[in-house]
């Protein structure tokens, strides 16, 4: 099994932590994972991008160029990954900030409204979560169960009152996608 | 321990921790300022210390200090920084003293780019600052080799009391893989009997120096480096093999390049092209007998750093003009691509 992903958005909208809980989830459940942030002249509010990688096999370059998936959750991330996305892969669109529609016709599309989502949840924080549930949903390429125990671990005992909420929005965010 | 998700930078200075490393002298600059970040954090939780000091050429003259006083030290910074480090890397070859260097190589010349690159390999291995000396220099290509090279270089530089860099580029220094913290195998260290900690009478003056202006002292002091950089040579020289039993093409690369290029061998594979790597995992000192031996089996080698062609001088050195020695090189702060080293082995295969 080899699962080559790329996360990206604005600088605060979790991005980077939604790709990091992939990899940690993937190395909790014995596999091989690599994750690498972009870095450069980034700041708040700019763009941010990570690339994970998850893999039976050791793993070469963590640059990932042809991504099973790609995660856009915002308008400059659509714009930039949408090419990276493998014949065949899946991209998953953030549409509350998103109005424009994919141009690919060979790959699978999904749309999924995280801020909204999130804001009836009571925490518009938890937009990535929501996509992490629809990814989780549509991939498999973790178990939901193993994701929700390494936010426990990241949060820690306490922030341990986040976890319900972050149970819900992956579960809402595997809705939209059913 | 259970494996932890790690950035490369921060394995790094824990393992330096776990190491018995109690001082960090450093001053910022990407792509590796998460190691200070960490230890700013974690020294005071050992009752170590971490200093930032105004400048990259007082650091490592706190790294000197420190050292000549028999701590366990390191310091980190990448290219430009370590560019100004050289005199005082230089004096504490001289005065022979052991300390960690970790260099997580950026682009240049000059301020160059923050991305990933392997320019320093001459610096690293050639000497870097003025005279005759070798640091003992260890070339990481995943987090976890980081974290056992750390900890293993403290061990080397106590036991030689000779400097050891930690090669690294941008890639190691910001990448999340899962690490696991090992003690290395136990070595005989011998005593720091030389150490400045306070006189007291009973014994000889510790003196901590790198001037020797008579030239028969000087000449002394050259011979004994230059025994032990032999000594180094036959103790510590590491490379790994991948494929190689029956290779028929050789691909030469260190550090990030060598995991990119494993899987350009893989695929080469399977297309029935018979290729190997062999990769130095000290690159100070260079596995040349693994190449001069690989000479005689291959029909030729392929070099892949990133870089305009440094480590690919030592290879045609090693292969002493037995095979062909190709190169490939990129620059700017890319990657290789796994398809790219593919193309380049097939051009080899076709004599092209």
């Amino acid at each position: 099994m080899l699962h080559q992903m790329i996360s990206a958005g604005f600088g605060g909208q979790g991005v980077l932590l939604l790709g990091q809980l992939l990899a940690y989830s993937g190395m909790n459940e014995g596999k091989n994972v690599s994750w690498l942030p972009s870095y450069g002249p980034e700041m708040r509010g700019g763009t941010a991008n990570c690339t994970v990688i998850i893999s039976d096999e050791e793993i070469g370059s963590p640059v990932v160029v042809d991504a099973d998936c790609v995660v856009a959750m915002n308008r400059p991330s659509l714009d930039k990954y949408e090419n990276n996305v493998a014949p065949g892969g899946k991209l998953f669109i953030n549409s509350s900030l998103i109005d424009q529609k994919a141009k690919r016709t060979d790959i699978e599309v999904y749309y999924i409204p995280c801020n909204e989502i999130a804001d009836q949840l009571g925490n518009s924080r938890v937009a990535n979560i929501v996509m992490l549930g629809a990814y989780l949903k549509k991939t498999g390429v973790v178990k939901p169960e193993t994701l929700i125990k390494c936010l426990e671990e990241k949060l820690g005992k306490k922030k341990a009152h986040l976890i319900p909420m972050n149970e819900e929005a992956l579960k809402k965010g595997a809705e939209c996608v059913d | 321990m259970a494996k932890k998700l790690m950035k490369g930078s921060e394995a790094i200075a824990e393992a330096a921790i776990q190491a018995g490393c109690r001082y960090f002298f450093g001053y910022p600059i990407t792509p590796q300022n998460e190691v200070p970040e960490y230890m700013s954090r974690r020294m005071p939780q050992v009752d170590g210390c971490f200093l930032q000091a105004e400048s990259e050429v007082a650091a490592i003259n706190m790294v000197y200090g420190a050292a000549g006083a028999g701590a366990r030290v390191m310091t980190s910074s990448s290219s430009p920084g370590i560019s100004l480090k050289q005199e005082g890397i230089s004096y504490i070859a001289c005065a022979e003293l052991p300390c960690v260097v970790v260099n997580i190589v950026r682009t240049g010349p000059g301020l160059g780019g923050i991305q990933p690159s392997q320019g320093d390999y001459f610096q690293a291995t050639k000497g870097g600052g003025h005279g005759d000396y070798h640091l003992v220099v260890l070339a990481p290509s995943s987090i976890q080799e980081a974290a056992d090279m750390v900890m293993e270089a403290f061990d080397i530089a106590d036991m030689y009391r000779n400097p050891v860099m930690i090669l690294g580029d941008g890639m190691i220094g910001q990448m999340m893989e899962p690490v696991e913290f090992h003690q290395p195998p136990k070595r005989e260290i011998p005593e720091k009997t030389w150490a400045a900690t306070g006189w007291d009478g009973t014994r000889e003056r510790a003196i901590i120096n790198s001037l020797y202006i008579e030239p028969e002292v000087m000449q002394v002091v050259s011979d004994r480096l230059q025994k032990r950089y032999e000594l180094i040579k036959q103790n510590e020289t590491r490379v790994e093999e991948y494929k190689m039993e029956d290779a028929e093409y050789c691909i030469a690369a260190y550090g990030t390049t060598a995991r990119v290029a494993k899987s350009a061998v893989n695929k080469a594979r399977e297309m029935g092209i018979k290729a190997g790597i062999i990769r130095p995992k000290t690159v100070w000192p260079f596995p040349s007998e693994a190449f001069c031996k690989a000479a005689d089996q291959v029909k030729g080698f392929l070099t892949v750093e990133m870089s305009a062609g440094q480590m690919v001088e030592d290879v045609r050195l090693a292969v002493n003009g037995k095979k062909p020695v190709e190169f490939y090189g990129v620059m700017g702060g890319f990657l290789p691509t796994p398809n790219a080293i593919l193309e380049k082995l097939i051009q080899l295969k076709e004599g092209k």
